[in-house]
């Protein structure tokens, strides 16, 4: 038997692509279906995606139900609102911490580089939802951090940082910090010294010089590295529930509850598509990026 | 110019300590013999108590063993279909839906799970309902699950090796008279053997590690590792938690430290390989 | 030394094209290769001259066109299956296989037994002298060790082609002198058919029997090193190949034995002894290499002072160890370009910058261009 050469990236090609579409692409389109059925008390607990009403062809009942339900309950854009929120400061964060970091590995020896970003990177091999837990033995009450500031006599009374939004900051930022670390690094790192030279030659001192030659040109490394720290963010789920506030949910943790709790699978694919809606555009954005780079480097 | 590196440096360093003082704290608190787990009990600790606790678990000790299981089909699944897609993208030019392929490759990676999650289960529900398979959820869905958010990453990790790779060496071999198959098995696959590896490390760990998506297609009696674990410090810390990340926190370090000797052996030896290239000049 | 059989086609390209999209990297090409030849396909980076050695090999399908192989028609025939090798600019040896496993590839494909592979192997390492290195790995060679490696490997399956992609382009240059020379060598023992690619022209002139020079796709001039050196046969090729002092003019009066042609830039008249299809007062250009050129202080006597004659100013002169290169500006204002070589040491008074010159050249020196 021989495969010709046609057929053969045909199969190299297609069985992948039919393996997303049937378990990546597909799915959403029965989320999206989903969003637009009624809950009913039935195994599964939703109105049928397709009727037959004395005819071949099935028909499609389309109800709004589930999303006006999201807009008449404050809960749900509340807690819409606080994901974008802490999303955003936390990407914020992992930015300003992780700049400097990426920055000073770039500019650091080849030997040291590569041991550097080993130890940036091997946290990630770790598992991420015992490194969560710790957070939780450090920032309790009777916690490591409280015990030793009472210790040291820097406080006299415990400070409350568990399940407050600062421990949803400092979660994030943990987890995410290598996913912004990477990309600057990786964009950093191609930079030529000599252009900070010439900077310099030319007058310019060192500050002026990053913000005038070094900054503009990290661009897309910053772009690369807050998609990656604000996407799955703003869905997170393990994080806030861990450490965060019981009386503000993540909306990540709200899709949750509706689809375990309530069992509410209409209200919870409506809640998928509308975090969908508000990533669509970064999403797009990110692929747009992963793409140029990859041609770039053929 | 040197205040800069300064603050860099020191920005570096106080993150470096960021991402490891928790690690440290929970390795430092897994010897500790109070069961309060942040409390150090200086008469009776150092203790390997809590590591024989977590010994006789046997919720823990079977969880890992499924989740061992699950990871390894999973990883080696991904590997498969990561590998051809990385292909196709790195390798077809522009063939008829490239760009679908592309897209489906990096939005699992950036997809927060929950979504995932939520779809993969309503597919499994409406696949029962039209076909009458899976029959209920469990370890199968959850392989199935783990296949394709991992095969984003290998698919990534594959498809960058082959842009850095001299295509002429493929056509070297066909020149000499090898069929495309041959071509790859005999050079593409060895050449690319090591990004296929970590490429399966990297799926292997995130199978292994994955709750969220797990959640939604597990049934009863299929509970992974990452499961039984949120379950427990969901509802208080218990400290024999502490001594499973140790555990894991030494196996990846042991691999760890294994990769970099090896690295540097085949580091030392490239560098006397140049030095004889050079010195048997022309 | 093989006989070049120049009656009989070896290779036959036909009318080939070559379209990526719109645009024609080959266009409607025809070309034959004799037996034991070395060819060598000279043009500069887009004339199509990869594109058409890649067609050769079968790594790209003609648009249209044939390819025909010592009379087989290889349109369709893949790659690995085609009695042609190729050795690749970037040598392309396989990293992870030693020295000897990378040039016996090519015959495991064939199905040669094991014995005599290893013969063969270490027969034609041996040739290139790389006998001693058979354990090797690439990246354990020097850049010259490979090239030698990557001609032994296609050499080894005896193609009745042997296709070479800028062969000494990753050589530094004496190691290029010393390999030119080496591959002739071989390529006469051997007695295979050579196509060279190549972009440098002094590459294709010590290695080719014959040249084919490229340009936009096409063809533009085929023949040995000297046709195209001393006969180019249009602008392109007498501007490409080497330097070269153009000059548009009028053709004055035709004739059997010389043209005699008015140039406008010269202020003067060109007498070529050359004979060209052309009418009286057609417009062509009139092309004299530089070292063709005489520079003297005096008028140099006998000849007609209106004829092969300019007057000028020297404004540069670069000093180039074997030669030296004199930039004249002559009355018009153009810059002409003049070679002596440097047969004495310490001229007595050697001409200088600004001084006021006299540039002539022999009848038989211009070519005449009507393309």
């Amino acid at each position: 038997m021989r495969l010709s050469r046609a057929a053969g990236r045909r199969w190299v090609a297609g069985v992948p692509t039919f393996w997303l579409l049937l378990l990546f692409l597909i799915p959403f389109l029965i989320v999206f279906r989903i969003s637009f059925s009624e809950v009913r008390l039935a195994i599964p607990p939703y109105t049928p995606l397709l009727t037959w009403h004395h005819s071949w062809w099935p028909s499609i009942e389309l109800h709004g139900s589930a999303y006006s339900f999201l807009f008449t309950d404050s809960l749900y854009v509340s807690s819409y609102l606080y994901s974008v929120k802490v999303a955003a400061i936390s990407t914020l964060l992992c930015l300003l911490i992780g700049y400097p970091m990426a920055y000073a590995i770039a500019r650091s020896s080849p030997s040291s580089r590569s041991v550097l970003l080993m130890l940036i990177v091997l946290p990630f091999w770790t598992s991420f939802l015992l490194r969560v837990y710790a957070w939780i033995g450090l920032l309790k009450n009777n916690g490591v951090i409280n015990n030793v500031l009472m210790y040291l006599g820097v406080i006299h009374h415990p400070l409350v940082m568990l399940q407050t939004d600062f421990a949803v900051y400092i979660g994030i930022v943990y987890s995410y910090l290598p996913f912004m670390i990477l990309p600057l690094y990786a964009n950093l790192e191609k930079h030529d010294p000599a252009l900070l030279e010439a900077a310099a030659d030319l007058g310019a001192r060192p500050f002026r010089a990053f913000l005038r030659v070094t900054l503009p040109q990290s661009l897309a490394g910053i772009v690369a590295g807050s998609l990656l720290v604000f996407i799955p963010a703003v869905g997170e789920y393990v994080i806030p529930t861990l450490l965060g506030r019981t009386d503000q949910l993540m909306i990540g943790r709200v899709l949750s509850d509706e689809f375990f709790e309530n069992r509410d699978w209409p209200v919870a694919s409506a809640v998928a598509i509308l975090i969908l809606l508000l990533l669509v555009i970064p999403i797009m954005l990110f692929q747009r990026m992963q793409r140029r780079e990859l041609e770039a480097a053929q | 110019m040197k205040s800069r590196g300064l603050f860099t440096r020191v920005a570096l360093v106080l993150g470096l300590i960021f991402l490891y003082a928790p690690i440290l704290s929970m390795v430092i608190f897994s010897f500790n013999n109070s069961r309060l787990v942040t409390v150090w009990d200086a008469v009776n600790s150092p203790t390997l108590k809590w590591y024989g606790v977590l010994m006789h678990n046997s919720q823990i000790l079977g969880a890992a063993w499924l989740s061992i299981r699950i990871a390894l089909v999973s990883a080696t699944g991904a590997v498969i279909l990561g590998t051809l897609a990385g292909m196709a993208l790195a390798r077809y030019g522009a063939f008829r839906g490239r760009m679908l392929l592309a897209g489906m490759t990096t939005a699992p990676i950036v997809m927060p799970e929950v979504i995932t999650g939520l779809s993969l289960l309503l597919l499994f529900v409406a696949l029962e309902q039209l076909i009458g398979w899976p029959h209920g959820v469990g370890a199968v869905t959850i392989t199935l699950a783990h296949i394709t958010f991992c095969m984003a990453y290998v698919t990534v990790v594959v498809q960058s090796r082959l842009t850095g790779f001299d295509e002429s060496l493929e056509e070297a071999a066909m020149d000499l008279g090898a069929r495309p198959v041959k071509v790859f098995f005999r050079i593409t696959l060895p050449l690319i053997l090591p990004a296929i590896a970590s490429g399966w490390l990297l799926a292997f760990t995130l199978s292994w590690d994955d709750l969220v998506i797990t959640q939604f297609v597990a049934g009863p009696g299929s509970s992974t590792l990452p499961m039984v674990i949120f379950s427990k410090v969901r509802f208080g810390v218990t400290p024999d938690i502490n001594a499973l990340a140790t555990i894991m926190v030494l196996v990846v370090a042991t691999g760890i430290a294994i990769s970099t000797i090896w690295m540097r052996y085949r580091e030392k030896r490239r560098e006397r390989d140049l030095r004889l290239a050079a010195a048997s000049n022309p | 030394m093989p006989a070049i059989d120049s009656a009989q086609a070896y290779a036959r390209i036909a009318g080939v094209t070559k379209k990526f999209g719109d645009f024609a990297a080959v266009d409607n090409v025809s070309l034959d290769i004799r037996r034991g030849e070395i060819f060598c396909l000279l043009g500069g980076s887009g004339s199509g001259k990869t594109t058409l050695l890649r067609m050769l090999a079968g790594f790209e399908t003609p648009t249209s066109g044939t390819i025909h192989i010592d009379g087989a028609d290889m349109s369709t025939t893949p790659p690995y299956e085609r009695p042609v090798n190729m050795m690749f600019q970037s040598y392309a040896l396989f990293p992870h296989m030693s020295v000897e496993r990378n040039v016996a590839f090519g015959l495991e494909q064939e199905g040669v037994s094991r014995e005599r592979a290893k013969r063969q192997v270490a027969e034609i390492l041996d040739m290139v002298k790389m006998g001693g290195f058979g354990a090797r790995k690439p990246h354990q060679l020097s850049g010259g060790q490979r090239q030698r490696v990557a001609l032994a490997r296609a050499l080894v399956k005896k193609p009745k082609l042997l296709l070479l992609d800028e062969p000494l382009a990753a050589l530094d240059k004496k190691l290029r002198e010393h390999t030119q020379f080496e591959l002739i060598s071989i390529q006469q023992r051997m007695g295979v058919t050579f196509i060279v690619v190549t972009h440098d022209q002094e590459e294709a002139m010590t290695l080719g029997t014959r040249l084919g020079v490229m340009n936009q796709g096409r063809i533009v001039q085929v023949g040995s090193p000297s046709d195209i050196y001393e006969s180019p046969s249009n602008r392109f090729v007498a501007d490409f190949i080497g330097s070269v002092n153009m000059f548009e003019g009028q053709v004055l009066q035709g004739g059997t034995d010389a043209v005699r042609i008015d140039c406008a830039e010269l202020r003067g008249t060109v007498r070529a002894e050359r004979t060209v299809a052309c009418a009286n007062g057609a417009t062509v250009w009139t092309a004299i290499r530089p070292e063709k050129i005489g520079i003297s202080r005096q008028q140099p006597g006998g000849a007609d002072p209106a004829e092969n004659l300019v007057r000028g100013t020297v404004r540069e002169i670069a000093y180039m160890g074997d030669m030296s290169i004199y930039l004249v500006q002559i009355d018009s204002g153009k810059m002409m370009r003049v070679t002596l070589p440097n047969t004495m040491r310490g001229r007595e008074r050697p001409i200088v910058r600004e001084e006021s010159v006299w540039l002539s050249w022999h009848g038989s020196s211009p070519v005449v261009l009507t393309e």
